[in-house]
């Protein structure tokens, strides 16, 4: 039987790529100069049948145009926003992507970042570094983390996992979802710019679509207020980031924890000298035990695919 | 500046006299001018022996913050005191020995703090894990179009969680770490039959079955060091030490060279053995987070603190119960 072609765009992980490696063919699209790259998909557009995607880079539109023979897209990541569902759809191309396995690691790092930025921890590491204990010795008093509402967008895995542990500091859990969820006692609004307005700490965690483009903007942002704080472990085009910048530079907003970036690894230099924010390099599943329990999810399902049985985790 | 005299006490409308050792928080400092005559050696041209003689023969109450030292000699200079109240929970920098056979009353922050040492020292733990000020310092420097991603941190959830000192601020720190599903086990100076947590009889045999050690005990002779080379090769090269105790619970010199020689993973540290001297080898660490004794500095703390020592010393000077008493038996670093 013909060893699957999978196309992988961008480096993703050792491991998972050294599982594919022993596997299936793969065909590494970053190895090509970015001009050359049209070309190498049409070169090998015959063997392509599987595509492994994540949050940089999966099928677009163009790309599934340009793999006649593509049976699957596999994705290293829970988001889909790099796939075009709806082509994939239309084509009968099955869709996975790997949900629960990296749900705590994201939650864990949302509650992280609320208290890094509320409690100012990079801050006092920054001042401990530069030997200034030693000299100034002053202190300067932070927001207590344990007590505030919490408002999260988008009541998933991800937003219930986040509520969770939120709970066990006490924190009142409200949230902003497409529809309301029965079976909790968190505080439900119909009404995103009212969510940010009665709550202490936004947090992102939906998933990035059309609908929720830019769904943190200057509105939602002005809302949540001088002393609240924004948490986005989603997509950085959630939230509109020209205005987030503002928010900032102005005062409108009290603070933020971003784990994403409207065009990563790009982040608005003038974030870099603010001390209410704390800004990390998309490590939201960034763990070792979780990136391999990733990976052997992206290879269940394609090996899932390749023997005709049941996919893990489809989406499509 | 008030000067003392005999006669000490509430007379009519008199505010009672309040011996101060060092500026407070500012918002406390109001507080207390208000409603006490302050006396402010710091404010005075006589050296503060002198001061004290001068002035404080009949003072009757003492505020103790930012740890400063309560001594035998001290004691000895204020003949008519009788009430200490401290702005921390730690009392290791009073001699409770001393007080006792003085008939000097103490009062402490209680578990004021709790909700906050808690909230910090998950933090710190959850920032070393995942790297969150190291990754921080990656981006602020550029790096990440540079260099490419970050490397991958460890995750949280299914970690073996020892608390060492199950206390008001141990017993937050469990039920928050437990969210995260974490397994908690504890060595504390009794077993608390009570808690559905695992108890170890010393802090080697809970070192052995954990990936992380919170600290949140008191520092007494007992708990000094209490964290020493043989505990950490017990916690072993991937163990986590996170300490918002205080720094002396913890040999820093072996923890340095643990951490230079890759013996040990990592660690959160908020409190070091000669504040604010910080070992100079962490600087360049990023698997140590550092923080110069903040874990209880919130607004909010500031309020309620402000609130319980008044309450504290009104409770004294109308002989009512104090609401934070230390007990003449909580041993003390001293006794």
């Amino acid at each position: 039987m013909e060893s699957l072609g999978v196309l992988l765009p961008v480096p993703m992980n050792a491991y998972l790529e050294s599982e594919l490696a022993r596997r299936y063919k793969v065909f590494r699209l970053w190895e090509s100069p970015p001009e050359r790259r049209q070309d190498f998909i049409r070169a090998n557009a015959a063997a392509i049948r599987a595509v492994v995607g994540n949050s940089k880079a999966g099928a677009d539109a163009d790309t599934i145009d340009a793999l006649p023979r593509l049976e699957i897209v596999a994705c290293f990541s829970v988001g889909l926003d790099k796939v075009d569902l709806a082509k994939c759809r239309e084509r009968g191309i099955r869709v996975t992507n790997t949900p629960d396995v990296l749900t705590d690691d994201v939650a864990d790092l949302a509650i992280g970042l609320a208290i890094a930025v509320l409690r100012r921890l990079c801050q006092a590491d920054r001042y401990v570094r530069s030997g200034a204990w030693l000299s100034k010795g002053d202190y300067k008093l932070t927001t207590r983390f344990s007590g505030k509402t919490i408002g999260i967008i988008g009541l998933g895995r991800i937003g219930l996992a986040i509520a969770k542990r939120a709970e066990a500091f006490g924190c009142p859990i409200s949230y902003y979802s497409r529809s309301e969820k029965p079976n909790t006692n968190y505080k439900y609004y119909s009404n995103l710019v009212d969510l940010a307005a009665n709550c202490h700490v936004l947090v992102v965690a939906c998933s990035l679509t059309e609908e929720t483009y830019h769904i943190v903007n200057r509105e939602v942002l002005d809302a949540l207020g001088p002393k609240g704080v924004l948490v986005n472990i989603g997509r950085g085009p959630h939230v509109d980031e020209p205005e987030l910048v503002a928010a900032l530079r102005e005062g409108r907003l009290g603070g933020a924890g971003l784990d994403v970036f409207e065009q990563e690894p790009y982040v608005p230099e003038e974030l870099f000298g603010m001390e209410n924010v704390v800004l990390v390099p998309h490590v939201g599943s960034g763990t070792n035990e979780t990136r391999n329990a990733m990976a052997d999810l992206v290879i269940g399902n394609l090996e899932a695919h390749v023997m005709n049985k049941p996919l893990l985790t489809p989406v499509v | 500046m008030a000067l003392g005299s005999e006669a000490q006490g509430r007379r009519g409308t008199e505010r009672p006299q309040l011996l101060l050792l060092r500026p407070p928080l500012s918002v406390l400092h109001e507080a207390l001018s208000a409603r006490f005559q302050l006396l402010r050696p710091w404010e005075s041209p006589l050296p503060f022996d002198r001061f004290l003689a001068a002035h404080a023969a009949g003072v009757r109450a003492l505020l103790v913050t930012g740890l400063a030292s309560v001594d035998g000699p001290l004691l000895d200079a204020l003949p008519a005191l009788r009430f200490i109240v401290t702005t921390s929970s730690g009392v290791n920098h009073i001699d409770l020995a001393e007080c006792a056979r003085r008939g000097i009353a103490v009062a402490n922050a209680g578990t004021i703090f709790s909700l906050d040492v808690a909230d910090y020292a998950v933090g710190l733990l959850i920032d070393v894990l995942r790297r969150v000020s190291a990754s921080d310092r990656y981006v602020r420097r550029g790096l990440w179009p540079r260099a490419g991603d970050y490397p991958l941190g460890s995750k949280l959830g299914s970690k073996r969680v020892g608390i060492v000192g199950l206390g008001s601020i141990g017993s937050e720190i469990a039920k928050r770490l437990e969210a995260f599903g974490c397994s908690i086990s504890y060595f504390s100076r009794s077993r608390k039959p009570q808690v559905p947590y695992t108890y170890f009889p010393s802090v080697g045999d809970l070192a052995a079955e954990s990936d992380v050690l919170v600290l949140s005990c008191a520092l007494t002779e007992e708990t000094y060091h209490i964290i020493n080379r043989d505990v950490m090769s017990a916690l072993g090269k991937d163990g986590i030490i996170i300490n918002v105790g205080r720094g002396a619970l913890v040999d820093e010199a072996e923890l340095v060279k643990h951490l230079m020689q890759r013996e040990i993973g990592g660690a959160g540290l908020d409190v070091f053995e000669h504040e604010p001297a910080v070992p100079e080898e962490l600087f360049c660490m990023d698997n140590v987070v550092l923080s110069a004794h903040f874990s209880v500095e919130t607004l909010e703390m500031s309020t309620e603190l402000c609130q319980l020592v008044i309450a504290n010393l009104n409770a004294f000077f109308s002989n009512r119960p104090l609401l934070t008493p230390v007990s003449a038996r909580t041993r003390s670093y001293y006794s």
